[in-house]
């Protein structure tokens, strides 16, 4: 619950962005072809030669699809072609640097991606003299499609917690709570920009009670599936069953269908064709997860029953490491700014080891609850040593 | 790190009574600690001139303004300095990946800060208010607009910083530990809790003021984030020392005037022997530092509050109001361990506190006491959580570790728990342009 705002500009300009990375009407490019299906997502090859990468893309597919290509975090996403229907062929002309890629479908254009591949690109670094106003449009529609992505990926898991829940299949819903959260936590600050959807989807009870809301979303399906015992205790110490009772089958219906439409509202306003962001709503949106890191995951009151804080936790540290990385060479404007980045690159890699030890948002972490003081502390210790540089991002990257 | 330049022309003081000794700096004016061997090397460079003697001529009596201390000098302020009212004493542990360039660099951001703080200016680019308005200020803000009041730091070295529990030596100094650098061995009565005890580096900041004190330690806390972090922490008030003969003695929190026999900063050949370590006392490096120990002690003062007038003096071993000891005089008459009373019985009861820790009890250990009362709320019993976080400097600290092992026998344990401990090297203090400890690296 970030008090730090974070507002979204509808700038009508910013919707017509060419979309990241993307070099229109380039004729010399390297022509590789895509090969789409439901299940599938086949590049002609894995490498290419730095410089305009043309992907000719074809959908054989049975529904619409989404091709994209995601720097080596596979997240941030530095190209993409959206909607392409079956039958139909697209190309996207990509600008890409040496590094490591990964090329991926999106069925639907929801969920996972599918057919996750690297990709290398070799060759010489080019001179990047690309004005601001180039590096700032790349840095806002790239990021733009970051949230749509995660939004997309939000929607599926959702929907198969929310079907388990309510059919009462708590096992399986317990299995899949953690990871239909993960992409909401990598976003948080966006959805909270939205005012009343955040309190709909992730209100923990404590805030509910305290603002007086109907109290639904995320956290109340977690309390039924984690039930307290006579004499737990709420987070705030009141008595966890006071005013409290086992959904029944009907309000677990009510409050599944409340969740999928909630996030399907989310999409849709990010989907939306004016929908923008700026610049510093970036950098601040990573200051902002961080924040949520420092005030929410580290005491454990985020996920009281379920104990999973460490995924949210992790989820809330990879969006803000792809917002850094979407206005990162705009911070690299001088040797402070490269500094600076070094600095927060370097407190990442600590943090993220520092998570490791307990597990990954892939395979799970150990329930937050079996993390001594000694131990929370040192990821106390990690996250105060990200935040601070962090912290002096958006005024390195605005310039002022 | 030589570097030096000149600073922006400080604007007067905007607090306090400003005498002509005192330097007239406010927190607003001076900006700029971007590393160390910057503008604020230059002002406190300026300020060190003529002042490496014992005594500062700072006004001693806290009426909150407090006057300067400089940062620089032959010895480290906080320690004859006269006593401030108020403490914030913090113990850091450094990061697992800090490395001996890290600690260095630490060290010498930390002394870059001290400088400016202990003058009541602002740190770091911009200071509080005056950067850019899309990054948090550099200085947190809550000392704008206050004098220096008195404001010391004090830095010192834990035993762990050179060989940690795990015997690994971090940052090549193992060596260079002086011998009398050892965890302090376990005492009669002791109730220590690992959070109240121990730490790989300590910041002692004192202040007449407790606002600029509590500064002082949350910002240099902020420059270590990643490099070091809180290991525990302690507000004190109510300087329960004297330190120079100016000073009225204090009283602690059982109502007893303490530290009448304490070491004053105008006993300088005293101060030179008991205090300050020498050059043949053990590695180059700490010559002309000294030997800082810290024990949080609670009282339990309600029982204490219980007990008889006659019962609490003869368990110190002076008198309650006058603080005269029980062998007759008054306060800063000496002790007359020989004297008896009618049946024979010393006037100095063999238990009293007085007998116990005086120096002729003791070898002639002494030292010189620095600490302040505390009170942290309360417990879950409802009582005051509350005593004295008892520091002391010394030559060695074996002085201490003999006089705590005579107070085994010391009436007032009954009232007494000891939860925190710990022990740190002190070095000289930093001169002009350099950091303090910089001879541990060197």
């Amino acid at each position: 619950m970030s008090t730090r705002p974070v507002s979204f500009l509808a700038v009508a300009a910013l919707a017509s962005l060419a979309l990241t990375g993307c070099v229109a009407n380039d004729t010399g490019a390297e022509a590789l072809t895509v090969d789409i299906v439901d299940d599938a997502c086949a590049v002609s090859t894995d490498t290419a030669a730095t410089g305009a990468v043309t992907f000719t893309a074809t959908n054989n597919g049975s529904d619409v699809n989404e091709f994209e290509i995601l720097a080596d975090d596979k997240l941030r996403i530095v190209g993409e072609k959206e909607n392409i229907t079956p039958g139909q062929t697209v190309s996207l002309v990509a600008s890409l640097e040496p590094g490591t890629y990964y090329t991926a479908c999106k069925f639907q254009q929801v969920g996972a991606p599918v057919g996750l591949a690297e990709f290398t690109v070799t060759g010489e670094a080019s001179e990047v003299s690309a004005d601001r106003q180039a590096l700032e449009d790349q840095a806002v529609a790239e990021y733009v499609a970051y949230l749509r992505s995660q939004v997309g990926e939000l929607i599926p898991a959702v929907q198969a917690l929310v079907d388990a829940y309510v059919a009462g299949d708590d096992e399986t819903a317990r299995t899949l709570f953690a990871d239909a959260r993960v992409s909401y936590e990598r976003i948080e600050p966006t959805a909270e920009s939205f005012g009343d959807l955040d309190p709909k989807i992730d209100y923990r009870e404590v805030d509910a009670v305290a603002e007086g809301l109907d109290w639904t979303g995320f956290h109340r399906i977690e309390k039924d599936l984690w039930a307290p015992e006579p004499g737990d205790l709420n987070s705030d110490g009141t008595d966890a069953l006071a005013d409290w009772a086992p959904s029944t089958p009907e309000q677990r219906a009510e409050y599944g269908a409340q969740l999928v439409d909630d996030v399907a509202a989310l999409r849709e306003l990010v989907d939306a064709d004016d929908f923008a962001v700026g610049l510093g709503d970036i950098s601040n949106g990573a200051i902002g997860l961080l924040d949520e890191v420092a005030a929410g995951k580290i005491t454990g009151e985020e996920d009281w029953w379920s104990g999973t804080d460490l995924t949210d936790f992790a989820a809330n540290v990879q969006g803000a490491g792809v917002a850094f990385g979407a206005v990162r060479e705009l911070a690299e404007q001088d040797a402070e700014g490269e500094q600076l980045a070094a600095e927060i690159d370097a407190a990442f890699d600590e943090l993220e080891s520092g998570l490791a030890t307990y597990g990954s948002i892939e395979d799970g972490f150990v329930n937050y609850r079996e993390l001594t003081d000694a131990d929370k502390k040192a990821l106390s210790d990690q996250v105060n040593a990200l935040a601070e540089p962090l912290s002096q991002l958006t005024s390195t990257v605005l310039g002022v | 790190m030589d570097e030096t330049s000149t600073p922006e022309t400080p604007a007067p003081h905007d607090g306090g009574s400003g005498g002509p000794e005192r330097p007239g700096i406010t927190r607003r004016g001076l900006f700029g600690l971007v590393g160390v061997g910057t503008a604020g090397l230059a002002v406190g460079a300026a300020a060190a001139v003529g002042t490496a003697a014992a005594v500062d001529a700072a006004t001693a009596e806290g009426d909150g303004s407090g006057g300067v201390h400089p940062f620089y000098g032959e010895h480290q302020g906080g320690i004859v300095t006269p006593a401030q009212d108020r403490l914030h004493f913090a113990a850091f542990d450094v990061s697992s990946t800090l490395d001996r360039d890290g600690l260095v660099g630490l060290l010498q951001d930390w002394s870059a800060a001290a400088v400016l703080l202990t003058q009541g200016l602002e740190i770091g680019e911009g200071g509080a208010v005056g950067g850019s308005d899309y990054a948090p200020p550099s200085d947190t803000g809550e000392a704008l607009g206050l004098p220096a009041a008195g404001l010391t730091l004090t830095f010192g070295f834990g035993p762990t910083l050179f060989t940690d529990a795990d015997g690994v030596d971090r940052f090549g100094i193992a060596d260079r530990r002086p011998e009398a650098l050892a965890a302090l061995p376990r005492f009669q009565g002791d109730a220590l809790q690992p959070a109240w005890t121990g730490g790989d580096l300590a910041i002692q900041a004192c202040a007449d003021n407790p606002q600029v004190a509590v500064h002082a330690i949350r910002n240099l806390s902020r420059i270590a984030f990643g490099r070091a972090s809180l290991r525990w922490s302690q507000l004190g008030f109510g300087r329960t020392s004297s330190t120079t003969r100016a000073q009225q003695t204090p009283r602690n929190l059982f109502g007893f005037k303490d530290g009448t026999a304490n070491l004053k900063a105008e006993d300088t050949a005293l101060v030179e022997e008991h205090v300050w370590t020498g050059s043949g006392d053990g590695p180059a490096w700490m010559t002309g530092g000294s030997y800082l120990v810290t024990r949080k002690i609670r009282m339990i003062i309600e029982n204490w509050d219980r007990v008889q007038l006659q019962e609490q003096e003869s368990l110190v071993g002076r008198t309650k109001g006058e603080g005269a000891p029980l062998s007759g005089g008054t306060e800063f008459t000496e002790p007359d361990f020989s004297a008896t009373g009618a049946t024979g019985e010393p006037l100095m009861p063999t238990a009293s506190h007085v007998r116990l820790a005086h120096p002729d009890q003791n070898g002639g250990a002494r030292m010189l006491r620095r600490g302040y009362n505390f009170v942290d709320g309360n417990d879950e019993l409802g009582r005051l959580d509350a005593g004295l976080f008892f520091i002391s400097y010394q030559r060695d600290p074996a002085d201490f570790i003999a006089v705590q092992r005579s107070l085994a026998a010391d009436g007032l344990n009954e009232y007494l728990r000891h939860v925190g401990s710990a022990v740190f090297a002190v070095p000289p203090g930093a001169r002009p342009g350099g950091y303090v400890g910089s001879g541990l690296f060197a």
